[in-house]
């Protein structure tokens, strides 16, 4: 198990060298961007902000260099996508009716010993939903990897070896954000999270998003539609027992208790976490949060409460 | 409520420092819920409104305030409500048209600028202003070759942020291009919304006509420019996206027109229509009365009526409802939805101007070139 650091937003304010530090590390770190898509190598300012001391994995290359030797592999992922597109589209589809059944059962005024029960069962109707998208997605990819065995075709192993030997020189791994969906798949072809066994993990925004146990796709005020916060798929579960909310002053309306508590109790017991530019986060050696809860081991993160309050990890 | 020039009015004896210190004590027009009080203080036998308000007389009397120079006009403006306007004040056989002097507030369009006013609850987008932390795109010019209109067209081209000639783009090919840039500053608008992931980075012809109201008015000349001369000029520059989805007219005006018309006579060329306040003129019987410019445009306007086709996938509508083709546009929704294409229909209180069309960018585009908005976390 790796030691995961997450943390908050790096382009205005960047905190990954001081995180860095803070964890001991004086060595190389190995670094993954491939939420950058075609800019993966466009990471000189990371670089220097790590004293040029890293070494990028360069994930996304080598995943386009593994679908141009492997077209049948390249077609099977292709045809994965789109399956999972069709059920993304198919889950928001429910989710909305879902999600505006909640919304005008909060809205709506009358006994409470009525509307109670109704909002709860909504809210549970949600939650079970959500748990029904995660297994069809699961089986998706289960499927794939039962049928392609990408981990085990040349074009992936050989990636692979060369990852493991980069691995070997360095004490740890910063992964940026960028595309999620992006990053997770291409994390997850060349099974990174089963390689980073000793290593410091430092994750942010979307990095932090993939490495946590569901990734939470989510805006409030987008220009078209309500904003329903919707689920993507399993990540790859480093970082136990969260959801996280990078950019939240800017994508959540912090300001709305109902639709802070909505998504508080929706992804109850995992916490969600609001995460400032620059905040940061050190989980225990199990990946769970339990002792930053103290306020011991974060700076800028912030808690949704359940009554629909914002707490900083701090001040709790 | 008691309307402040209400209050003004109820004074006995109205000094002159007494008015002074009224206008020094508010802001010009005064806007008090779905009231609006207008002001002018001066000499003249006569003041009035000037507006494009369709439906409203378009000259509204202001009242003098008895014994000074103080004149008003109440009027009723809806909340969220933009109103361009000027001043006509009327002093014995001469007639000035003036911007309020009271008023700061300017909207400028290719004619001069106007006062505005701005309603209750309406809000200047944030996105229009520049963002510092929005990376910018650039603006560079091309001159395309072309048999069709008079000779070579000098066409901008806006290069989103980041742009990278190993990634394909959508394009959007904009009508009236340069005054989108000056008037609805569309190159801010679109920095900060690809910036706010809101668009997805798109490369965006802007053109200009040099005979206007011939090429835009349905004229199939200038349909061919678009479709044969400009668009594989481009394709063979620029890394573009193939397919109609990722290819969009725009146009505001008489260049809605020119956009749905060149869709039309290319169907299936352009997936994607932001047509705003389009001239639609249209009859259902007798000549139009609207003026020779719009013959041949009533006359596209009826064929299409007539024969409502699918000549596009996607397409974004809007329109004032101060302005006098609101019937126009309305009348076109069920049109372009009975064809079979996805129609996006929006209204604002707002008149025929740079300013409205600005205002409904966000949600034009975002509706046709829907960005990363949901995916991306850096």
């Amino acid at each position: 198990m790796p030691t995961i650091t997450l943390l908050g937003p790096q382009r205005f304010t960047p905190t990954l060298g001081e995180a860095v530090a803070r964890a001991g590390i004086s060595g190389r770190l190995a670094s993954v961007t491939a939420g950058w898509q075609e800019r993966e190598a466009e990471d000189l300012e990371l670089h220097e902000h790590l004293g040029e001391r890293t070494m990028n994995l360069m994930l996304y290359a080598r995943s386009e260099d593994v679908f141009e030797r492997d077209p049948q592999l390249a077609a099977a992922y292709r045809e994965r996508q789109e399956r999972l597109r069709e059920l993304q589209e198919l889950y928001r589809l429910r989710l909305d009716y879902a999600q505006t059944a909640l919304r005008e059962l909060e809205l709506r005024s009358g006994d409470p010993e009525l509307l109670a029960p109704e909002r709860e069962s909504a809210l549970q109707a949600i939650r079970a939903l959500d748990e029904h998208h995660l297994a069809r997605v699961d089986e998706v990819h289960a499927g794939f990897v039962r049928q392609h065995h990408p981990a085990g075709r040349p074009a992936v192993e050989r990636h692979s070896r060369q990852m493991v030997r980069q691995l070997e020189k360095v004490d740890g791994l910063a992964i940026a954000g960028g595309h999620v969906a992006i990053l997770i798949n291409r994390m997850r072809l060349f099974d990174l999270d089963e390689k980073l066994a000793g290593k410091a993990v430092f994750a942010w925004s979307a990095g932090a998003m993939a490495i946590a146990e569901r990734v939470v796709l989510f805006h409030h005020f987008p220009p078209q539609g309500y904003g329903n916060t919707e689920i993507l798929e399993h990540g790859l579960g480093l970082a136990r027992g969260l959801v996280l909310f990078p950019h939240a002053g800017r994508r959540l309306a912090l300001d709305d208790r109902r639709r802070v508590a909505v998504l508080a109790r929706r992804f109850a017991p995992a916490l969600c976490i609001a995460m400032a530019d620059g905040a940061w986060m050190a989980l225990d050696e199990r990946g769970h949060a339990e002792g930053v809860a103290k306020g011991l081991r974060s700076s800028g993160m912030s808690r949704l409460m359940a009554d629909g309050t914002v707490v900083s990890l701090e001040a709790e | 409520m008691t309307l402040a020039i209400s209050s003004l009015l109820a004074e006995a004896d109205l000094q002159p420092s007494r008015i002074d210190a009224f206008l020094a004590g508010h802001s010009a027009p005064i806007v008090e819920g779905r009231t609006v009080t207008f002001l002018f203080r001066g000499e003249a036998d006569a003041v009035f409104l000037q507006h494009w308000i369709f439906g409203l007389p378009s000259a509204q009397p202001f009242t003098r305030v008895q014994g000074s120079d103080l004149w008003y006009l109440t009027q009723e403006i809806p909340v969220r409500s933009r109103v361009e306007y000027k001043l006509e004040v009327q002093r014995g056989d001469v007639s000035r048209l003036i911007r309020d002097p009271l008023n700061s507030q300017l909207a400028h369009d290719p004619f001069g600028a106007n006062s505005v006013c701005l309603g209750a609850e309406y809000r200047v987008p944030d996105w229009v202003s520049p963002n510092p932390e929005a990376r910018p795109g650039k603006l560079e010019k091309v001159r395309v070759a072309s048999t069709t209109l008079d000779g070579a067209q000098e066409v901008q081209i806006y290069l989103p942020a980041r742009y990278r000639a190993s990634r394909r783009y959508p394009l959007l090919i904009v009508h009236d291009g340069a005054d989108y840039l000056h008037f609805s500053v569309l190159k801010t608008v679109l920095d900060n919304l690809i910036h706010r992931l809101e668009v997805a980075p798109l490369i965006v012809a802007l053109t200009q006509s040099r005979q206007r109201l011939r090429d835009y008015a349905a004229h199939g000349e200038h349909s061919r420019f678009l479709a044969e001369e400009l668009l594989p000029a481009l394709e063979a520059r620029y890394p573009l996206q193939k397919g109609a989805a990722s290819r969009g007219l725009m146009g505001a005006s008489f260049g809605g027109v020119a956009a749905l018309a060149a869709a039309t006579h290319y169907p299936g060329r352009f997936g994607r229509l932001l047509l705003q306040s389009g001239s639609f003129a249209f009859t259902d019987i007798g000549p139009s009365r609207r003026g020779p410019a719009f013959e041949p445009v009533v006359a596209f306007v009826n064929g299409f009526r007539e024969a409502p086709a699918r000549v596009s996938e996607r397409v974004f509508l809007s329109c004032g409802v101060y302005e006098s083709l609101i019937y126009e546009n309305r009348s076109l929704v069920p049109i372009l939805q009975s064809s079979g294409m996805d129609v996006r229909y929006v209204e604002s209180f707002d008149g025929h101007n740079w300013e409205s069309w600005r205002d409904r960018l966000r949600e034009g585009l975002s509706f046709l070139y829907p960005g990363p908005l949901w995916m991306v976390y850096e």
